[in-house]
């Protein structure tokens, strides 16, 4: 009886002492790729959760293109599913452009955005404010194996050049069973092998459009460079290389079946480290070959945490943002994690760092490299279009994807090069057209 | 004339049996075959869950010494219950609901046809052959303005309506198998349509539901795009487990493998159980 009496009492300050409770946790979802430094991101929620007692996170976590179309859909329709997204270099300033992305304007001053590195934080802003802050980024540059070297008597030139890795990459081939001279990404893609296929035409001197938009896929630079790629992966590459990507060659070169190998700073943590690769004590670094000109010879990515327009939650998100970019987190991993698998490639202060520095040898090539993209300016003559390796338009990922199909093509045999790039260039004209950058 | 013809039959009798000993075995080593050739991946998935990530992406081979580490590592990660309630609410519920409207469709049809059933029939099949994607941005904006993204009932519903044109056919095809003679038996005696339905056609057409109900949930098991699309956390089924673990940059074959073994798992156990109804089912309207 008395039980009874008190039971909805008891039941109702239940209910009012959860509500409150609801009321002061704030839950933001943040949208992540399955990338080493994002697993880290993840397995940090706690120490986040501790500073920041009235948030909680929840993590969505997708495969690259997946997500890409996830949020894509999501962010266009304004369906509010996400409070952060992950996204790079090639999203931000097209998405911001929109208005679909929260404008970052007074970050707090602990923050300190100065000390974020000038090339990175361009590529993240439109018209001089940020959209997005930077979880990690990348440049490209040349790993390779210094005991073959050695063994042969090559010397590793200050800024190697490709004329000169051919060379080498013959020397070398076959001179162990399984040894690869060269391994470059030959997996079609916008992401994939076209990032690396357009930093050799732009060091070649070509440029994928001219300053009125009309494509150059079959001009004489884009011939020679594309030419010069199928030769040396055909004479000199492993087998297959057709259907390798990062992870395909980052895994050959591991296990010590490449001589030389371009590709994504962010590799350099993991070939280092002796856990995961078989060739840690014997990795040499280089800047990313150049032939006709240094320009563009690497490219410029970055990984960024950005908070959609349509997320109603723009305060906690914002508090997430700057925790998970910031030099504290980046001290945080050093800390828990190690410091070579810190995020590189956004603050100056990382690079200012002792214990990274003496950690990872590789630090002033990455920093370097980075330092030196100019995503305004990446080709020998002028061109109409932001971004290095990607040209930061919608209907890139399209074309560069197709552009890269016909490229493996050419890569298998299947076709000449100069069949691929005609049929790269007519496929690109009409896209064009379709999207009203030229005449018809 | 009969010792002639027992004499002549013989040989013939014993060439017969050696030439359908010959089919048969013909027919097992087929069978087999395309047996091996269809489960072969599965196999080298489970094989490749319990590699290590070094091993995985190596040259393929057999012999390794397996290890449990990306079992861990899986479960380390993201909650695996979480995931798999998710996918058996969602699978469950969108069979139920897709059963209770395609019964009595299905009845209508097979017992009550009009001239427009068979067109109607297949218009409903004609569905299925539109693209997923071509739909998504409708359906995204529809569950947006009504609340049902990332909600296991948004999920149902989609997957029921993804479903229900193979459950109206199927189910058609028992339906129509059933002698009439009986359900008017029971109009004789009094049955109401939902007697008649409840106590006579359900009891009788069981099987062929049942193995109905198992093709629907398996396919609303496997279902990758709309359940990838149209989810975050909340409703997020095994699919968004399996494709959070794959990453463009670190290896990933083996946590992947091990991941996908754990979601196909209860599915196919359930597969595995229920073979025989299946293969009923599939199979019922084939051998008339």
């Amino acid at each position: 009886m008395r039980l009874a009496r008190h039971l909805p009492v008891t039941a109702l300050a239940a209910a009012i002492a959860l509500s409150s409770q609801a009321q002061a946790q704030t839950e933001i979802t943040v949208a992540t790729v399955n990338n080493n430094d994002m697993v880290i991101m993840q397995s940090l929620t706690e120490a986040f959760e501790e500073a920041h007692p009235d948030i909680t996170l929840d993590w969505v976590v997708l495969e690259e293109n997946v997500l890409r179309q996830r949020m894509t859909t999501d962010i266009a329709t304004g369906g509010g599913q996400f409070d952060v997204m992950t996204i790079g270099t090639y999203e931000v300033p097209i998405w911001a452009e929109r208005g679909w992305l929260s404008p970052l304007e007074d970050l707090p001053e602990d923050y300190n955005e100065d000390d974020l590195l000038a090339s990175v934080r361009d590529g993240l802003s439109l018209d001089g404010t940020l959209h997005a802050l930077p979880f990690y980024a990348e440049s490209s540059m040349m790993y390779y194996r210094q005991d073959l070297f050695d063994k042969a008597g090559i010397e590793m030139t200050e800024q190697p050049t490709w004329e000169e890795v051919r060379e080498w990459a013959g020397e070398l081939h076959g001179s162990e069973e399984g040894l690869a001279g060269i391994c470059l990404r030959g997996k079609p893609g916008w992401g994939e092998n076209m990032a690396f296929i357009t930093t050799l035409v732009n060091t070649y001197g070509g440029r994928w459009f001219d300053e009125e938009w009309n494509p150059e896929l079959n001009s004489e630079q884009w011939t020679n460079a594309v030419q010069f790629y199928v030769d040396l992966l055909n004479d000199y590459g492993p087998p297959g290389a057709s259907s390798n990507g990062f992870n395909e060659n980052l895994a050959l070169f591991a296990r010590g079946n490449c001589a030389m190998w371009v590709d994504a700073t962010s590799a350099a943590g993991k070939l280092y480290d002796p856990k995961e690769s078989e060739v840690a004590d014997r990795l040499g670094f280089a800047p990313a070959p150049i032939a006709e000109t240094p320009k563009g010879s690497h490219w410029l990515w970055s990984w960024a945490l950005a908070i959609p327009a349509s997320s109603e939650k723009q305060d906690a998100a914002r508090e997430f943002i700057t925790w998970a970019t910031s030099q504290e987190y980046i001290e945080l991993v050093g800390e828990t994690e190690g410091w070579t698998s810190v995020p590189p490639g956004t603050r100056e202060s990382t690079y200012a760092n002792e214990q990274y520095t003496e950690a990872a040898p590789f630090a002033d090539f990455v920093l370097k490299a980075i330092q030196e993209t100019d995503p305004n300016d990446s080709t020998l003559e002028p061109n109409p279009y932001v971004g290095v390796q990607t040209v930061n338009i919608p209907e890139f990922q399209s074309i560069g994807t197709q552009v890269g199909q016909t490229i493996a093509a050419a890569l298998t045999g299947d076709t000449t090069v100069e069949q691929a790039l005609d049929n790269a260039q007519r496929a690109t004209e009409r896209t064009m057209q379709r999207a009203g950058y030229i005449e018809r | 004339m009969t010792t002639v013809s027992s004499k002549t039959a013989a040989p013939r009798s014993v060439s017969g049996w050696r030439s359908a000993q010959s089919k048969r075995l013909l027919l097992t080593v087929v069978g087999w075959s395309v047996a091996v050739v269809i489960f072969f991946p599965i196999f080298w998935m489970i094989l490749t869950g319990f590699k290590t990530e070094t091993a995985a992406i190596a040259d393929p081979s057999l012999i390794f010494s397996p290890t449990l580490e990306s079992y861990q590592e899986v479960q380390a990660r993201s909650g695996y219950a979480r995931f798999a309630l998710n996918s058996v609410a969602v699978a469950f519920g969108s069979t139920l609901l897709a059963l209770l409207i395609a019964i009595p469709a299905a009845y209508a049809m097979a017992f009550l046809p009009t001239k427009r059933t068979k067109g109607t029939l297949l218009w409903m099949l004609s569905t299925k052959m539109l693209p997923s994607v071509g739909v998504l941005v409708p359906i995204y904006l529809i569950f947006r303005d009504v609340g049902l993204l990332d909600t296991r009932t948004g999920l149902i519903i989609v997957y029921t309506l993804m479903n229900l044109p193979i459950v109206v056919w199927m189910l058609y095809t028992f339906f129509k198998d059933m002698p009439k003679d009986i359900l008017e038996a029971g109009r004789m005696d009094g049955a109401s349509t939902l007697q008649e339905v409840l106590y006579l056609l359900l009891p009788l057409t069981l099987p062929g539901i049942a193995s109905t109900g198992l093709l629907s949930v398996i396919l609303s098991w496997n279902e990758a795009f709309w359940s990838l699309n149209l989810t975050t956390s909340n409703a997020a089924p095994l699919t968004a487990y399996i494709a959070s673990f794959s990453s463009p940059e670190g290896l990933f074959w083996a946590k992947l493998s091990a991941a996908s073994t754990m979601a196909i798992a209860p599915i196919l156990i359930l597969g595995w159980m229920t073979q025989k109804q299946m293969v009923r089912g599939l199979t019922f309207g084939a051998v008339k």
